[in-house]
């Protein structure tokens, strides 16, 4: 089966600065493709072009088939879009815009269970301008699914929202998902990133650093594991580093920090014990997709 | 949170239902804009009220072959309503949907931003021929004043002058940064272009200067054209191709120059 969409050498420069310097994707029918990156890494540029908004310097790209530029029209019939910065007329009232916004569309999805599923079914009156940030975005999310389309490109889904309202949203996104929907999301959280993504592609500096599952990026990175512990008497590091399994020893205060991979915790507490050292307030920590990030990347992603 | 549902397909959407929905929703958002019918519509109701209160300006004058000036001054408060919706009221918001990234949003749907200014200057169209009846009908009922005597040169006159006013517009919102620049420059537009349609100084009164600067004015020929139509006569051609040049050379220009973000 041909992917859904297809991206091949994207290259895209502004006046002062390349935003987006080669990039390939491939997403497949059916499937949540999350697009990971710290901010001006060419995430936004990179979903702009597949949505025919800007117009690439090289490069191919397919959509269903279709070329984003030359195919304008029959591309917006299928594919729904979460802007950024997507805004309406301040004056514009929620059901209003959901209304109108169906009647777009060939065969457009139930504005009022959209409407519904978000939340937004009592803000049904309310004007763009009075709506908190969280209930424009959930507005902005159902306008991007109010076409029915096959797929959805959501450019940073749930920014500005609430736990409550994020966790609802991926409940939403998972619903749509499961409609055999094919979602391009691009995010800064890694919780979502974990929770919704099939595969995830690393960009950083315009270029696709990686693409694998989440797990296969967090094994990837290879930070298996973090043991904190404080020695119930002086420690030799030279014991702990030694050890195969053991990556890194650091100090932190009183406290021993021993990096590794899944075997380490074994192999320390064999050595602690063979030394008849107590390993006191131990924890383990699983390495997350945050760490396996900053390691592939050698950055972080913004603080939210 | 249920799995969304999906309306029944619809056999097919009605051609141009779309577009029809958004003329409407654009009249809302314009009616819903106080501001822009206090200026465009209450204002000059108001003063048009005043002025007819006034006996004074009741009466025949000889500069305007028998016209009093309140006769005179019904066309131009006709002209202050399309100016303030056309040039301040239509660039301030489309200016605004560009800043807010409402035409960005409407280019990824299949209706597209250019029927989003269809849509608008279609609204602001439907709120000036209301205001334009209204004036006329309070002006007639309220007043005595007689309609144009001759109806058809003035419908002529005044969809030329609603075209020229409206292209001028587009072309302000063409390449303008943003909201408050196209309202700013709205206003600097408006004060002279009113001056010319006599809003101060009846045209017949000001220096022959003036009066030819004031005949290649967008207002100042549309004043012609009515005036000419209030006396009976199709109006002259010179104030009708002045309109028509206006409209069609700014259309253009605009259509050219259209920043979309």
């Amino acid at each position: 089966m041909p992917p859904v969409i297809e991206v091949r050498n994207l290259h895209k420069r502004y006046a002062d600065k390349v935003a987006v310097d080669d990039v390939s994707l491939t997403v497949q029918e059916g499937e949540i493709l999350g697009i990971l990156g710290p901010n001006g890494a060419g995430k936004t540029t990179t979903v702009e072009c597949i949505e025919g908004l800007r117009t690439p310097d090289r490069g191919e790209i397919k959509v269903l088939g279709l070329d984003p530029l030359r195919d304008r029209a029959e591309l917006t019939r299928r594919l729904g879009v979460q802007l950024q910065a997507g805004q309406l007329p301040e004056r514009l009232q929620v059901a209003e815009a959901l209304e109108l916004y169906s009647s777009f569309y060939p065969r457009p999805a139930d504005w009022r269970g959209l409407m519904h599923d978000l939340g937004l079914t009592d803000k049904a009156k309310t004007r763009y301008a009075k709506l908190s940030g969280g209930q424009k975005q959930r507005l902005s999310i159902a306008l991007a699914l109010v076409g029915n389309p096959r797929v959805a490109i959501l450019d940073e889904l749930t920014t500005g929202l609430d736990p409550q309202a994020r966790r609802d949203t991926w409940d939403l996104i998972e619903g749509v998902r499961s409609r055999g929907v094919t979602i391009v999301l691009v995010t800064h959280f890694m919780e979502e990133a974990e929770r919704l993504c099939d595969r995830l592609a690393l960009i950083d500096a315009g270029r696709v650093v990686m693409v694998d599952t989440p797990a296969g990026l967090t094994e990837r990175a290879r930070i298996g594991q973090r043991i904190q512990f404080r020695p119930s008497r002086p420690l030799d590091d030279s014991l702990l580093t030694s050890l195969p399994d053991v990556s890194g020893v650091t100090r932190r205060g009183e406290l021993v920090v021993v990096s590794g991979n899944d075997n380490a915790l074994n192999a320390v507490t064999t050595v602690l014990a063979r030394n008849q050292i107590v390993a006191e307030r131990l924890r383990v920590e699983q390495a997350s997709l945050e760490d396996a990030f900053v390691r592939l990347t050698g950055k972080r992603l913004d603080p939210h | 949170m249920s799995v969304l549902n999906t309306a029944p397909p619809r056999a097919a959407a009605k051609p141009g239902s779309a577009t029809w929905r958004l003329i409407k929703a654009e009249s809302k958002l314009s009616i819903r804009d106080k501001m822009a019918l206090l200026w465009g519509v209450g204002i000059p109701l108001v003063v048009l009220i005043i002025l007819g209160s006034i006996p004074s300006l009741r009466k025949p004058n000889e500069d305007t072959g028998g016209l009093t000036t309140f006769d005179v001054y019904v066309p131009v408060l006709i002209l202050f309503n399309l100016a303030i919706l056309a040039v301040t009221a239509l660039p301030t918001t489309l200016a605004g949907y560009r800043e807010n990234g409402v035409l960005q949003r409407m280019r990824t749907t299949p209706i597209g931003p250019a029927r989003v200014l269809t849509a608008q200057l279609v609204a602001n169209f439907a709120i000036a021929l209301v205001a334009m009846i209204l004036f006329l009908a309070v002006a007639g009922l309220g007043f005595g004043v007689d309609l144009p005597q001759h109806l058809f040169g003035f419908a002529v006159a005044w969809l030329l002058a609603a075209a020229a006013l409206l292209a001028i517009g587009l072309l302000l919102t063409a390449r303008v940064p943003g909201r408050s620049v196209a309202s700013a420059m709205g206003m600097v537009l408006f004060f002279p272009m009113m001056f010319f349609a006599g809003l101060w100084v009846p045209i017949s009164e000001m220096p022959a200067v003036l009066q030819n600067i004031s005949r290649y004015t967008p207002l100042g020929a549309g004043m012609r054209a009515f005036q000419d139509a209030y006396l009976g006569h199709f109006p002259s051609v010179l104030p009708l191709l002045t309109l028509a040049v206006y409209a069609v050379g700014c259309s253009i220009i605009a259509v050219r120059w259209f920043r979309w973000e």
